[in-house]
C-alpha cells in the first residue's frame, strides 16, 4: 500500500504491506508534480512485505526528481536491499555524449547530399575497378580464386535456378501471348501471336524475366552471404591475409553468372516461347506446325543474339550489385537486410538503364 | 530447507546418435549463484539451452520451479520462462531498436503497464546497469560491455526469479569482466534473484560462485559439484584440480 500526504514544507510517502505491479499513474502524476514544488522528499518504509520493480522505479524517479531540483530526499526504514537498489541505480558510471543533432541550413544539407552521391558513385567506379582488375589476374592466372568456389557459386546460379526460370518465363509467354491475342484477333491475324511471342521474348523480354528473378534469387543471396560474412569479420580476416577480397569473394560469383546467364535467357526465351505456344495451340486453334513455322520465320539470329548479350550484361550487372553491397555492409543483422535490399533494387533498376543504352544504341548500330 | 529453483534429474541431453552427456543430475537452490564450468566442448552450453528450453532432453528431467520441462507443454514452458532473464554471450540486443525499445519489449509483450511506467522501467534497469542516459543508443553505438550490461538490463525487465548467464566475462577486458561479475553478485543479492552462469573464466568462478558443476567431455557427465573454493581446497579428482588452477597443479 503506498499513501502520500504533504504540506508546506514536504511530502511524505508511507510505504507499507505489499507493493506490487503499482501503476496508479493519477496518484503518480501528483507525487510527482508535488516533489517538484516541495522542499523535501519524506520517504517511510514500514512493515513493506513484498515489492518489486514497479517501487523500485517510483523511488528511483523521486530521487532524480529530488537531485534535478536540488531537494532533499530522504529514505526510511527501507529494507536493506531495496535500499541498495535505490544506491546503485543513483550511481552513474559515464555520461553518454550523444552525437549533435545539428542539420544545420538546408543548402549544406543539399551540399552534404550531393557530397555523399559523389562519394557513393566514385566507391562504386573504384569497386568495378577493382573488379577488372581482378578479371585481369584471373586472364594472366594469378588470381587468388579457389576452383571449388567457383564450382559451388556456379551449382547456385545453373541448374537449381531453371525449375524458377521455367516457371516464370512459361507464365510470361503465355501472359503476353493473351495480351497479344486479344488485340490481334480483332482484325483476324492471331496467328502473328506467334511471331508476336517469339520475337518478344528472343529479343529482350527473356532476357529481362533470367535478369529480375536472379537479381531476386542469386543477386540478394550474394549480398546477404557476403554481408554476413562482413559482420563475422571473415572479410577482415581474408584482408589481414593478404587475400584480395574480389579475388576471392567477388571473381568466382561474377564469373559464373557471366556463364549461366545466357544460357538461362536462352532457355527462358525457349519456355516463354512454350507459353505462347500454349495459348496458341489451345485457346486459339492454331495447329502446332502452323504456330511452328511462324515461330521459326519469325526468330532471326541478330534478335536471338541480342537477348543473349543483355543476359550477359544483365549477369555482369547482377553480381557486381550483389557482392558491392555485401562488401559493403554494415556490422549488424540489420546492416545485411539493407545490403540484400539495396543489392536487388539497385540491380533491377541498373537492368533496365541497361537496357535502354544497349536498345538505343543497336537502333543507331542498325542491329 | 532452501528451495530448489532448478532440478536435474538423469539428465541426457544427444544430438541424433551422439550423446553429449548422461546422467547428469543436480539442484540449483534459490539465491546460489550456480556456476556451470567445464572445458571446450564438453556442452556447457548445450546444458544451459537444455535449461532454457530451446533444447529438449534425450532422456531425464528438468524441473525449473517445479515444472518439468521434459514434460511440459508450450504454454507451461511460457509461463516459466517468463520468471527467467537470459544474457546471451553477445548481449543479442536487436540491431535495428535502441536500448530502451530493446528492454521495453518483454514488458510491453507481458505486462499491461502503462506506457509511462514502461519508460520508468526502461530507464531504471539501465541505471541499475550503469547505462543511464544511454536510452537512444543503439547497439551499434555501444561498446561490447556496453552491450552486455544493457543485455542483463533486458533480462531483469520483468524482475525475473532466474537469471541465465552465457559466458558473460565473453570478449571483455579485466576491468568490464570485474564490473559485471560485481553486478550479478549486486542482483543476486539485491534482488534474491537465482543466478546460473556457464563459464571457463576462473576469476569469475570464484568470485562469485556459491555452487558449480564440473562438466567433464571425456567422461560425458558430472565430474564434480560443490562450492568452486571448496572444489578447489579438496578437489573429487585430479581433472577439477587441473582445470581451476589451469594445468598448474593438476597434472603435478
Amino acid at each position: 500500500m503506498l499513501k502520500f500526504e504533504q504540506n508546506a514544507s514536504a511530502l511524505t510517502i508511507e510505504i507499507s504491506g505489499d507493493v506490487l505491479c503499482y501503476d496508479d499513474e493519477a496518484q503518480k502524476e501528483k507525487i510527482y508534480a508535488s516533489a517538484q514544488i516541495l522542499p523535501q522528499i519524506i520517504v517511510t518504509a514500514k512493515d513493506l512485505t513484498a515489492w518489486d520493480s514497479t517501487l523500485l522505479a517510483l523511488l528511483y524517479e523521486l530521487a532524480k526528481i529530488a537531485a534535478l531540483n536540488n531537494k532533499k530526499i530522504s529514505f526510511t526504514g527501507l529494507p536493506d536491499n531495496l535500499q541498495h537498489l535505490v544506491d546503485l541505480a543513483l550511481k552513474v558510471d559515464r555520461k553518454p555524449s550523444l552525437p549533435d543533432d545539428d542539420r544545420g541550413p538546408w543548402l549544406e544539407a543539399l551540399g552534404n547530399w550531393g557530397l555523399n552521391v559523389y562519394l557513393s558513385v566514385k566507391k562504386a567506379f573504384a569497386f568495378c575497378r577493382q573488379v577488372l582488375s581482378s578479371c585481369g589476374r584471373f586472364l594472366r592466372g594469378s588470381a587468388v580464386m579457389r576452383g571449388v568456389d567457383f564450382l559451388f557459386a556456379l551449382e547456385g546460379c545453373s541448374y537449381k535456378a531453371v525449375g524458377i526460370m521455367s516457371l516464370v518465363s512459361f507464365m510470361i509467354g503465355l501472359i503476353l501471348a493473351f495480351v497479344g491475342a486479344v488485340q490481334l484477333k480483332t482484325f483476324g491475324a492471331q496467328i502473328y501471336v506467334a511471331s508476336l511471342v517469339t520475337i518478344g521474348m528472343t529479343r529482350i523480354m527473356g532476357a529481362i524475366m533470367a535478369g529480375v528473378i536472379m537479381s531476386g534469387r542469386t543477386g540478394a543471396s550474394y549480398a546477404a552471404t557476403i554481408g554476413t560474412m562482413q559482420v563475422n569479420e571473415e572479410i577482415d580476416a581474408l584482408k589481414t591475409m593478404g587475400i584480395p577480397t574480389m579475388d576471392f569473394l567477388v571473381l568466382p560469383r561474377m564469373l559464373s553468372l557471366m556463364i549461366t546467364m545466357p544460357l538461362l535467357t536462352i532457355w527462358a526465351d525457349f519456355m516463354g516461347m512454350f507459353g505462347g505456344a500454349f495459348v496458341g495451340v489451345v485457346m486459339l486453334d492454331i495447329s502446332p506446325q502452323e504456330y511452328w513455322k511462324y515461330s521459326i520465320d519469325a526468330m532471326n539470329l541478330s534478335n536471338f543474339l541480342v537477348g543473349v548479350f543483355h543476359g550477359f550484361v544483365f549477369g555482369i550487372i547482377i553480381a557486381l550489385c550483389g557482392c558491392y553491397y555485401g562488401v559493403n555492409c554494415g556490422r549488424n543483422a540489420d546492416s545485411v537486410g539493407v545490403a540484400t535490399t539495396k543489392a536487388v533494387v539497385s540491380a533491377i533498376v541498373l537492368m533496365i538503364v541497361a537496357t535502354g543504352i544497349i536498345t538505343m544504341s543497336f537502333e543507331v548500330l542498325g542491329i | 530447507m532452501t528451495e530448489a529453483k532448478i532440478k536435474v534429474d538423469d539428465l541426457t541431453i544427444a544430438y541424433g546418435d551422439f550423446v553429449l552427456m548422461q546422467h547428469v543430475s543436480f539442484e540449483v537452490k534459490k539465491g546460489d549463484v550456480f556456476i556451470i564450468m567445464g572445458g571446450s566442448g564438453c556442452g556447457k552450453s548445450s546444458l544451459l539451452r537444455v535449461l532454457t528450453g530451446l533444447v529438449p532432453p534425450a532422456h531425464g528431467n528438468v524441473f525449473i520451479n517445479n515444472v518439468n520441462f521434459a514434460k511440459a507443454s508450450q504454454n507451461q514452458k511460457d509461463e516459466v520462462m517468463k520468471k527467467c532473464g537470459i544474457l546471451y554471450q553477445s548481449g543479442a540486443l536487436f540491431s535495428s531498436m535502441t536500448l530502451a525499445e530493446n528492454i521495453a519489449l518483454p514488458l510491453q509483450q507481458y505486462t499491461d503497464y502503462s506506457d509511462k511506467l514502461i519508460k520508468e522501467l526502461v530507464s531504471l534497469k539501465l541505471a541499475l546497469v550503469g547505462l543511464t542516459g544511454f536510452e537512444d543508443f543503439y547497439p551499434s553505438e555501444i561498446s561490447g560491455g556496453m552491450k552486455k550490461r544493457a543485455g542483463l538490463a533486458r533480462a531483469l525487465a520483468l524482475d525475473p526469479e532466474i537469471v541465465y548467464f552465457d559466458e558473460p566475462s565473453a570478449g571483455l577486458d579485466p576491468i568490464s569482466s570485474k564490473l559485471l561479475d560485481d553486478l550479478i553478485i549486486e542482483i543476486n543479492k539485491s534482488l534474491g534473484t537465482t543466478i546460473v552462469v556457464v563459464t571457463h573464466e576462473l576469476s569469475s568462478i570464484f568470485a562469485i560462485g556459491t555452487n558449480s558443476i564440473f562438466l567433464d567431455a571425456d567422461k560425458k557427465g558430472v565430474g564434480g559439484i560443490g562450492n568452486p573454493k571448496e572444489l578447489l581446497k579438496n578437489p573429487p579428482n585430479q581433472k577439477i584440480l587441473n582445470f581451476l588452477t589451469r594445468g598448474e597443479k593438476g597434472n603435478a
